[in-house]
């Protein structure tokens, strides 16, 4: 099983970039299962939340929030912390959106390429990162999952980051 | 049509299918998503119906019985205190025989106050007079809002039904469903007609009192009724196999039980990492079964004994507790097995109360609890209390 950690602030889309990775991974395939879901309770704007994608070729029947990820990807880098590579599985990566340079990490300047496209938030570009890094999805088929769940008037800008974020990662 | 959904948005997607006429919504997390979504398919026109917005749970009962004894096909939501508010009125629908669909999101009850899942507050309202089906995935919850109608609406049942979903764990995690064709689901679910409805036309006493000498009848009637559900929920699953190509099977569902000794009984979304946990302990050479309770009422007492009968010890797995005794659905298990005369050795897990995660190791312990023994009554994560 695949399994990716998201984390952000209230309003930042990570449960949205989870659902929509769930969504690209099944959209193709009968033999592909994925769970998508919230770190769950109130929700808050701007308070941290977390966010979990599993995807398997069998039924995915474990509910409970992953304990050790193949990615962790993180939307503000305020919320980073060296301890979430205790998180991680062997070999697992951590993605952040940050201006600086973090040792271990992989950190890429999401909200430039964000801005680039007039958006205030950066989840389809992180999205398009992990897809170009890890291969668990193609760049069309999370392009379709935009076109399938977002709203439409947004889902050109968005197709477009993370199409250019894929970009950057093949670079 | 494939769509990566909630289990509460799936639910209704299945609620559209079936074509209600009325709806009454009062919002409560977790149950919110369903009546939200109801009043955008309401709005957008791919669900006409009449969508009323209610004061309390109280009302929203209260008008969903108004709807249905004129004759309309009626559906509200609700969840925890929620439900416990509305219990006057429950009593009221499944009394009057009111084939009302409603989805409760399981969730614990106050103090302490808590949002997270556990099923505490379906449990207590068994005793309601309405049928009780528990969902493990979003495509079941999908079927059963479809199934519910019609069952609930058999003239041989002619009971409400109330459809439970784990919240958070299953009302709000996203998965792959499959959306049935409109086309279909009218095949399978025509409009609602009945006689008993206000009718100008042919006037008669509702929702009336019976004293002393006719009230139990009336009880015996309902008992009657949610009885009959058992065949219909046969017939009605069978049916719903030719049309959809999914097959469901009954008041219950095992797994590996067949030669199984160490055999654990739940209920709802947990019964998944149950599975899991007996395949890879039968790879270890443990004969670990499972048992997914689907229907709380009707209860599947044969089902329940016929299946546990050649099991060397059974654990009941249920997030909940009658305080002072076991957990509900513990009670429920052993009255099927004593009627049966069925004697193998029974456990009682309690966990997942207020959300606390149930993990893999915790399901494996509780095999190996009941290999060794261990108390009548074990508090996941604490300890356990014998209890007679």
């Amino acid at each position: 099983m695949f399994e990716i950690i998201w984390l952000g602030r209230g309003g930042q889309g990570a449960f949205t970039a989870a659902k929509l990775l769930g969504a690209a991974y099944t959209i193709d395939g009968d033999e592909k299962y994925a769970l998508a879901f919230p770190s769950f309770g109130p929700e808050r704007r701007g308070a941290p939340v977390r966010a979990f994608t599993k995807l398997d070729t069998k039924p995915v029947v474990d509910r409970s929030q992953t304990e050790k990820a193949d990615y962790i990807v993180i939307l503000d880098d305020t919320l980073y912390s060296p301890q979430l590579h205790e998180l991680l599985k062997e070999g697992g990566r951590i993605i952040v959106n940050s201006k600086n340079d973090i040792s271990d990490v992989l950190t890429f300047d999401a909200d430039s390429l964000a801005a680039q496209f007039r958006l205030p938030t950066v989840n389809t570009v992180m999205l398009g990162l992990l897809a170009g890094l890890s291969g668990a999805v193609t760049a069309d088929d999370a392009a379709d999952a935009v076109r399938g769940y977002m709203p439409q008037k947004i889902q050109e800008r968005n197709i477009n980051a993370l199409l250019g974020a894929v970009q950057e990662v093949a670079k | 049509m494939k769509k990566f959904l909630s289990g509460n948005e799936a639910f209704a997607e299945g609620i559209r299918l079936a074509r209600p006429q009325v709806i009454s919504a009062y919002p409560i997390t977790p149950q919110t998503i369903v009546v939200e979504r109801l009043s955008e398919m309401v709005e957008d026109g791919s669900l006409k119906a009449e969508y009323v917005h209610v004061e309390s749970e109280h009302s929203a009962m209260s008008c969903a019985i108004g709807a249905s004894a004129a004759g309309a096909r009626a559906f509200t939501a609700t969840s925890s205190q929620g439900l416990l508010y509305m219990a006057e009125c429950l009593y009221y629908a499944s009394g009057g025989r009111f084939p009302i669909v409603m989805m409760n999101a399981d969730r614990s009850t106050a103090l302490p106050w808590n949002i997270y899942g556990d099923q505490r507050d379906s449990l207590s309202q068994l005793d309601s007079g309405w049928i009780q089906a528990y969902a493990e995935n979003a495509q079941e919850a999908l079927d059963l809002a479809l199934m519910s109608y019609r069952i609930a609406e058999d003239k041989r049942v002619s009971t409400p039904f109330m459809a439970n979903l784990d919240g958070f764990v299953l009302t709000h995690t996203y998965e792959t469903v499959d959306i049935p064709e409109r086309e279909q689901a009218d095949r399978f679910l025509p409009p609602y007609e009945t006689d008993n409805r206000i009718d100008l036309d042919a006037p008669k006493n509702m929702a009336f009192s019976a004293g002393p000498d006719t009230n139990y009848i009336f009880k015996y009637k309902e008992h009657e009724g949610v009885l009959a559900a058992r065949q219909v929920i046969t017939e009605t699953e069978k049916e719903f196999a030719g049309i959809f190509g999914r097959k469901y099977t009954g008041l219950l569902e095992s797994y590996r039980t067949d030669d199984a000794e160490y055999i654990i009984v739940t209920l709802g979304s947990i019964a998944g990492l149950c599975r899991e946990t007996a395949d890879k302990l039968r790879g270890e050479g443990i004969k670990a079964g499972v048992v997914r309770i689907r229907y709380m009422r009707p209860f599947p007492n044969e089902e329940i004994a016929a299946v546990l009968r050649n099991a060397k010890a059974y654990a009941v797995l249920e997030k909940d507790i009658s305080f002072g005794n076991d957990g509900t659905v513990f009670t429920n298990v052993n009255s099927a097995l004593k009627k049966a005369g069925v004697n193998v050795k029974g456990y009682n897990f309690i966990g997942g109360l207020g959300g606390r995660n149930i993990s893999a190791a915790d399901i494996e312990k509780i095999y190996s609890d009941i290999a060794k023994g261990t108390e009548s009554v074990n508090f996941i994560g604490i300890g356990g209390g014998d209890n007679g």
